[in-house]
């Protein structure tokens, strides 16, 4: 019989200590509804989504009865719909968004992502119609998310996308700052995007997968975070370790369900991501985990370092827990998803210029950061810059997610409900880049070699 | 298959025999337990084979999570299987 202290340690993991699978992910490729006609266009996607997820949601739910463990999330990603748009030149692209939440409404997920572009190298036209309607596609969805790449390490930085996407960041939180900005939310920035992320708000489904595809999502801050209270004064190397094993145990959850939802849907399993997503719920805090390892605080000197040997160490204990990785695969820290980055950002103990710093040595970049509603567009485009160099640079994928609070200042909070949690708004420089903005072209690639 | 019953709570009279009585209701052979009482709380871990249940599995976990609850005890029923894969290599 399966050892009695292993049983109780896995329910005390799902019970006490949040350990959940975060989502379910059905990839499914659109290629094949593109259609010179929006309108049929649009029923081709809505039969293809209502047919190949029809049944996601009851499967999931089977499976999370079966074996005790909550899936948190049941989320769809296609194929970013730019180049479903490419083919309709002149029409209103906002019609995919609405039958994408049409489609996601029918089959019952919490959220569906791929309307997005990739423009790390130029604009197609598809491309281009398709980010000036991501502010409108936004305010009038709900469970529509949206990702750009903007930057990539082969390709360099678009800025002339980067110098767009401030604004369309800053319109898509004035068209919904009666909800508090939440379309802001589900917009993400990219460099480096991977095309078979589970999560959102950047989920879309690449070129370069099948026809439907299942990636799963894990979850399990808290169980890390307990597993370290419980460790005590041990050296920072037993730290590594603690953390690779507990990794290891997470993940095989998530490689059973994968296995389990894959069989049950009839569809191939594609990865497990091993990106440890937090919640804000107490207990649920990757920030509460870097404190555990010593920091007064979240944001203070030695966050950096504590962060990368987290990431370094999920990444180790995860990889040898399933048969293929991939998606982001690292530590999250959105900040207003996460309990223990809200309070740290709230006494000011951590800084935007700090988070940055962070995001060099996790996944995956600048989120859910509430920034001041007066923020003009070309800072926000500079913020995307900065973090998107950083990915370059550093061969690794790196994302903006800030929302403008339309009408509020620093200290004043924004909430968003659900998992995307709520917190403070944080303080951005406001010297101009106004003029590097305005001179839009391209960053070139970065040299790989010479690594200094 | 295999599932694993695992039942905490304050000791008191009957637990053991409710639970098995509402296995062989439903189907269910219990092929091993282990129980101790540690302070009071009573503490009971039970593999049963599954092969002959007469419900679905989703039925049968929410009947023994509502008799749990009834008397006062936290009933979790779990396919064997994530143990396996959380456990062993």
């Amino acid at each position: 019989m399966i050892n009695t202290k292993d049983i109780l340690e896995t329910i005390a993991m799902i019970r006490q200590e949040h350990l959940d699978i975060r989502t379910v992910t059905i990839g499914i490729s659109l290629l094949d509804c593109i259609d010179p006609d929006i309108d049929a266009a649009c029923r081709k996607i809505y039969d293809k989504i209502t047919r190949v997820a029809a049944r996601h949601v009851e499967v999931c739910d089977d499976i999370e009865r079966t074996y005790g463990i909550p899936i948190i999330h049941k989320r769809i990603s296609v194929t970013p719909v730019a180049m479903l748009a490419a083919a309709c030149p002149g029409a209103d692209v906002v019609k995919f968004a609405l039958t994408l939440e049409k489609a996601a409404n029918a089959v019952g997920v919490n959220f569906i992502g791929g309307y997005s572009a990739l423009v790390q190298k130029g604009f197609a036209p598809g491309d281009l119609a398709l980010i000036e309607s991501i502010p409108e596609a936004l305010s009038e969805t709900e469970h529509i998310c949206s990702s750009v790449n903007v930057g990539s390490t082969r390709a360099g930085i678009n800025m002339d996308a980067v110098a767009k996407m401030g604004g369309i960041v800053r319109r898509t939180a004035e068209l919904t700052a009666d909800r508090d900005c939440v379309g802001a939310a589900k917009l993400v920035v990219f460099c480096n995007a991977v095309e078979d992320n589970p999560f959102m708000a950047g989920a879309f489904h690449g070129v370069g997968e099948g026809e439907a595809v299942i990636n799963i999502g894990v979850s399990g801050p808290g169980v890390v975070r307990s597993v370290l209270a419980r460790a005590g004064d041990v050296p920072i190397d037993e730290i590594a370790e603690r953390i690779k094993r507990t990794a290891f145990k997470i993940t095989r959850v998530g490689q059973l369900v994968a296995n389990e939802a894959a069989s049950r849907l009839g569809i191939p399993f594609g990865i497990v991501d091993l990106s440890l997503a937090p919640t804000p719920a107490v207990g649920d805090s990757v920030a509460h985990i870097l404190e555990e390892i010593g920091l007064e605080k979240c944001g203070g000197c030695g966050t950096t370092a504590a962060l990368a040997l987290l990431n370094d160490a999920v990444k180790k204990g995860g990889v040898m827990a399933s048969s293929q990785v991939g998606g982001l695969s690292g530590a999250f820290i959105p900040v207003t998803e996460d309990a223990g980055m809200i309070d740290a950002a709230r006494i000011g103990a951590l800084s935007i210029e700090k988070l940055e710093a962070m995001t060099a040595v996790c996944s995956v970049g600048l989120d859910m950061i509430n920034i001041p509603g007066d923020t003009p567009a070309d800072v926000i485009s500079a913020i995307i810059a900065d973090e998107a160099a950083i990915g370059m640079v550093n061969s690794k994928t790196t994302a903006v997610r800030v929302i403008p609070a339309i009408g509020k200042k620093v200290g004043e909070e924004l909430s968003f409900g659900g998992l995307l949690g709520s917190g403070p708004v944080m303080k951005v420089s406001t010297c101009s880049p106004a003029k590097f903005i305005a001179r839009g072209g391209r960053i070139p690639a970065p040299l790989q070699s010479l690594k200094n | 298959m295999k599932t694993v019953i695992t039942v905490v709570g304050k000791d008191a009279v009957g637990i053991l025999a409710k639970v098995s009585a509402m296995c062989a209701e439903n189907g269910l052979n219990i092929i091993e337990v282990t129980q101790s009482v540690l302070q009071d709380m009573f503490c009971m871990i039970m593999l049963a084979e599954m092969d002959g249940m007469n419900v679905p599995f989703g039925t049968f976990a929410d009947k023994m999570e509502k008799t749990g609850k009834e008397m006062g005890m936290d009933i979790h029923v779990m396919h064997e299987d994530i143990f396996n894969a959380m456990h062993r290599v």
